[in-house]
C-alpha cells in the first residue's frame, strides 16, 4: 500500500481536507463566520442580552427642551423614519443597507427616547436608565457635542456603540473620540475648510471678523478652525469673540462690544434659540446688515425662525439642505417620505438621524452579528457606503464619516420658491480634502473589549 | 484695550438690561414680601404673559392690545391660582410651596409647548419704536430706550399702589402682622388673592414688553428665573425698591464685565450675589428677620 503521508506524518488526504474547509470557510458570507466568531466570545456591554429576543432596542437622547429644542426634535424624527424604513424594509433603506429586509438581522429595531435638555448629565442618565433596564444595543443623540462627549466616555465605559447625532466639535472624533463612537456629520474643521475659500473668494483678504461663541466645546473649536482658517490663508483679523454661556437669552453686552469692535463680519458660531436670538438682536442693534453675517454651521430652522430678510446672502456651511433632491434621487426620495409623514421638509439634524441609522444597519448586517467589536470592526473597514449626498465611508483611525460638506447662500426673499425654500446650495465639496491629519486632534480610539 | 464709547454703551445697555430684569422681578419680590411664597413659576408665567400677548397680536395686530392681553392674562391666571391651588400652601413648609410652584411651572411650560412647539415665536415692536436711535455714543434698538421709559411708568404704578393706595396699606399690614389685620375685620384672604395676582400680572407683563427685544420659546422663563432669583437676592428678598435697585445693579455687572472678558458676565453677577450673601444676608435693601 502506498504511504501518501509526507514527513511531518500529515496524510494528502488531511491536507486536502484543511484545505477545502479553508476555501469553504473564505466562501461562506462574513455574517456568518462574524457570527460563529462572536457566539464564542464572552459577554460585553449588553451583548448578547439586548440582542436575544425578537426585538433590539436602542436609544436617543436629544433635547426637546431648551435652547436646542426645536433642532433635537426635527433630529428624533429623522430617526423615527430610519427605524420605521428599517423595520419594513423600506426601499430607500435598501439602497443604503442593500442586505436589510425588515429589521435588523431579522430583528424589529425599537427606538426609545429621552429628553436631554442638551445637557450631558441628563443624558448620560437617560442613557445609563436604558442600558441597564432596556439592554439598549446602539446609543444615538446629542444636538450638542458637551452631549456627544459625555456619550462618547459612556459608550466606551459601557461597551455600548454610540452614534453622535448632531456634533459639531472637533473634539467628538478628535481628542474624546472613542472606539465606541462613530459621527456621521460634518463639524467644525470641515465647516471651515468649507466655507473659508468661499468667503475669501467673495470677499477677500486682510477683513475684520467678529465672533460671537457658545462656551463649550463645539463653540471653541468650531471657532478656532474658523478663525484658523481665515488669519492663516487670508490674513483675516479677529477683532473681538465674544463668548456667551449656552441659554443666554439677552445679548445686548455682547453686541455692544461688538457694535463698537470695528468690524466689518459677524461669524455667529451660536447655535439653537441661541443663534436666533443673538442674529435677531444684533439686526436691532444695527450690527446686521451693517456688518455681513455669516454662519460657519448652520443651524436647522434659523432661516425660518430669524426670517429671510436677514439671512438672504449669508453663507453658511452644512450638512444637507433640501433641494439636493434635485441632484440627488436618495435625497428626493429621503425629502419625499419625510414630508409625507411630517408635513415639513427635513432639516439637516434629521438627515443626519436617518443616514446614522441607515449605516449603521448596513455595518450590522454586514458584520451578521450585533457583537459591538465585529460592528466597530465594519465601520472601520472604511467601505464605501451610500448616503443621500452621494457616497461616503467612515474613516478608521477616528470613527468620522468622510462626506461632502454643502455650502449654501441664503436666498432673497422674492427668489423664494416655496416658504421653505431658503437656501440655495452653492457648492457641494468633496468631505476628503477638507479633513485634517487622522491624528491632528489627538484621537485615541481605545480598546474593542 | 477699553474705548471711552465702549465703557459709556456698556454703562447705558446694563441701565436698559437692568430696567428689565427690575421688572421681571417686581412680581416675585411682591409675592414673596406678602405671601411668603417663593413663586418658582414666575419665570413660567413671565413666558405665558409672552405667548398670550401673542396670541393677542396675532388677531389683532395690535402690540397695545397684546400687552394689555398678555398683563390681564396672567392677573386671571393669579387669582385662579390663588384660590385653587396656592392659598392651600400658605401654612405648609416651604418646600412644598417650592415643589407646587414647580410643577406649575413645569404644567405652563409644557401646555405652551404642546400649543405652540418648540420654534420662536416673534412679536414685532410698535412701529413708532421700531429702528435705531443715535445716542451720539452709541446706536441702540429704539424698542430698548422704549422699554425704559414703559418699565420706569410700570415700576412707578407698582410703587404708587404699594405705597399711597388703601390696597397697599392693607398689603403692608398684611405682611407684617396678617392676624392682627384679619381681626380688624378686614378681608386678609381677599387681599392675598389680588396680591398674588398683581404679582403674576407683573411676571405677563414683562413677558410680553420683553417679547419684541427676545423671541418667545416655553423654556424662556427658566433663565429668567435664575436671573430673577439672583437679583432679588442682591436687592433683598420681599423688598419692592430692592428688585428695582437689584436689577440695576445685576445690569451694569452683566453689561460692564462683558467689556473684559464677554465669558465672565454671569460667574461676576453670582459672584456678586455671594458677596451680599456673606456680607447682608437680607440683601441690600431687604428688611432683617425676611431673608
Amino acid at each position: 500500500m502506498h504511504d501518501s503521508s509526507d514527513s511531518k506524518g500529515q496524510s494528502r488526504r488531511d491536507f486536502l481536507r484543511t484545505g477545502l474547509g479553508v476555501a469553504g470557510g473564505l466562501a461562506l458570507p462574513v455574517g456568518f463566520t462574524s457570527q460563529a466568531f462572536a457566539a464564542n466570545e464572552p459577554p460585553i456591554g449588553t451583548w448578547p442580552a439586548g440582542s436575544s429576543g425578537s426585538a433590539v432596542n436602542a436609544c436617543a437622547c436629544v433635547p426637546l427642551t431648551g435652547s436646542y429644542a426645536a433642532q433635537g426634535a426635527d433630529e428624533l424624527k429623522g430617526m423615527q423614519l430610519a427605524v420605521e424604513h428599517i423595520n419594513e424594509g423600506h426601499p430607500l433603506m435598501k439602497a443604503i443597507s442593500p442586505k436589510t429586509t425588515k429589521g435588523v438581522l431579522g430583528k424589529e429595531l425599537k427606538l426609545l427616547f429621552a429628553d436631554s435638555a442638551a445637557k450631558p448629565n441628563d443624558a448620560v442618565q437617560a442613557a445609563q436608565r436604558f442600558i441597564s433596564e432596556n439592554k439598549v444595543i446602539l446609543m444615538t443623540g446629542s444636538t450638542s457635542s458637551a452631549v456627544a462627549v459625555a456619550m462618547n466616555k459612556l459608550a466606551q465605559r459601557e461597551k455600548v456603540l454610540y452614534m453622535a447625532g448632531i456634533s459639531g466639535s472637533n473634539d467628538t472624533t478628535g481628542k474624546d473620540c472613542v472606539r465606541y463612537g462613530v459621527r456621521q456629520n460634518f463639524y467644525g474643521q470641515t465647516a471651515a475648510a468649507a466655507i473659508g475659500p468661499v468667503l475669501v473668494k467673495q470677499f477677500g483678504k486682510n477683513r475684520k471678523a467678529a465672533f460671537m461663541t457658545p462656551d463649550y466645546t463645539y463653540g471653541h473649536t468650531v471657532t478656532k478652525s474658523v478663525n484658523d482658517y481665515l488669519s492663516q490663508n487670508a490674513g483675516w483679523q479677529m477683532v473681538t469673540n465674544q463668548v456667551s454661556p449656552l441659554g443666554t437669552q439677552d445679548f445686548s453686552q455682547y453686541l455692544t462690544n461688538i457694535a463698537n469692535s470695528g468690524a466689518e463680519f459677524l461669524i455667529n458660531v451660536n447655535w439653537g434659540r441661541d443663534a436666533v436670538l443673538s442674529t435677531q438682536q444684533a439686526h436691532q442693534f444695527g450690527i446686521l446688515p451693517k456688518m455681513t453675517l455669516v454662519i460657519p454651521y448652520q443651524i436647522p430652522f434659523l432661516s425660518q425662525e430669524v426670517g429671510a430678510d436677514i439671512m438672504q446672502g449669508v453663507y453658511a456651511a452644512t450638512d444637507f439642505w433640501w433641494t439636493l433632491e434635485d441632484k440627488y434621487p436618495l435625497s428626493k426620495q429621503f425629502v419625499d417620505a419625510f414630508q409625507k409623514k411630517y408635513n415639513y421638509r427635513p432639516e439637516w439634524g434629521a438627515e443626519n438621524g436617518y443616514v446614522s441609522f441607515a449605516h449603521w444597519a448596513h455595518m450590522v448586517e454586514e458584520a451578521g452579528t450585533f457583537y459591538p467589536p465585529a460592528v466597530i470592526k465594519t465601520y472601520e473597514k472604511g467601505e464605501t457606503l451610500q448616503s443621500l449626498v452621494g457616497p461616503v465611508s467612515y474613516r478608521p483611525q477616528d470613527h468620522q464619516c468622510i462626506r461632502p460638506v454643502i455650502i449654501v447662500k441664503g436666498k432673497k426673499p422674492g427668489d423664494m420658491k416655496n416658504k421653505e425654500d431658503f437656501w440655495e446650495v452653492v457648492e457641494i465639496l468633496p468631505g476628503a480634502p477638507l479633513m485634517q491629519a487622522p491624528d491632528a486632534f489627538g484621537c485615541k480610539l481605545g480598546d474593542y473589549t | 484695550m477699553i474705548s471711552w464709547a465702549n465703557f459709556v454703551s456698556q454703562l447705558f445697555n446694563g441701565l436698559a438690561l437692568g430696567a428689565l430684569l427690575a421688572l421681571i422681578s417686581s412680581g416675585l419680590t411682591i409675592i414673596y414680601g406678602a405671601l411668603g411664597v417663593l413663586n418658582l413659576a414666575h419665570g413660567a408665567m413671565f413666558m405665558l404673559g409672552g405667548y398670550a400677548g401673542y396670541v393677542a397680536y396675532s388677531y389683532t395686530g395690535s402690540f397695545v392690545v397684546a400687552v394689555i392681553t398678555g398683563a390681564l392674562f396672567l392677573f386671571i391666571v393669579g387669582v385662579v391660582l390663588e384660590r385653587v391651588v396656592i392659598r392651600h400652601f400658605y401654612k405648609r413648609p416651604p418646600e412644598d410651596q417650592l415643589l407646587v410652584t414647580f410643577g406649575l411651572a413645569i404644567c405652563f411650560v409644557e401646555t405652551v409647548r404642546f400649543f405652540f412647539e418648540s420654534l420662536s415665536k416673534t412679536v414685532p415692536p410698535p412701529k413708532i419704536f421700531a429702528g435705531i436711535t443715535n445716542l451720539g455714543f452709541m446706536f441702540y434698538p429704539t424698542y430698548r430706550l422704549a422699554v425704559v421709559g414703559i418699565v420706569a411708568v410700570a415700576l412707578l404704578a407698582l410703587f404708587l399702589m404699594l405705597y399711597k393706595t388703601r390696597l397697599g396699606l392693607i398689603v403692608r399690614a398684611g405682611i407684617e402682622d396678617s392676624v392682627m389685620v384679619d381681626s380688624l375685620g378686614l378681608n386678609v384672604d381677599r387681599v392675598f388673592m389680588v396680591v398674588f395676582g398683581i404679582g403674576a400680572m407683573a411676571a405677563g407683563f414683562a413677558g410680553i414688553v420683553n417679547a419684541p427685544v427676545v423671541s418667545l420659546a416655553p423654556d424662556m422663563g427658566e433663565a429668567i428665573l435664575v436671573q430673577t432669583f439672583v437679583v432679588v437676592v442682591i436687592g433683598g428678598v420681599g423688598s419692592f425698591p430692592g428688585a428695582i435697585l437689584g436689577g440695576l445693579i445685576a445690569g451694569e455687572i452683566i453689561s460692564l464685565t462683558s467689556m473684559v472678558n464677554p465669558g465672565y458676565s454671569y460667574v461676576m453677577l453670582f459672584a456678586a450675589m455671594t458677596l451680599v450673601l456673606v456680607l447682608r444676608p437680607h440683601g441690600l435693601l431687604g428688611v432683617r428677620g425676611r431673608e
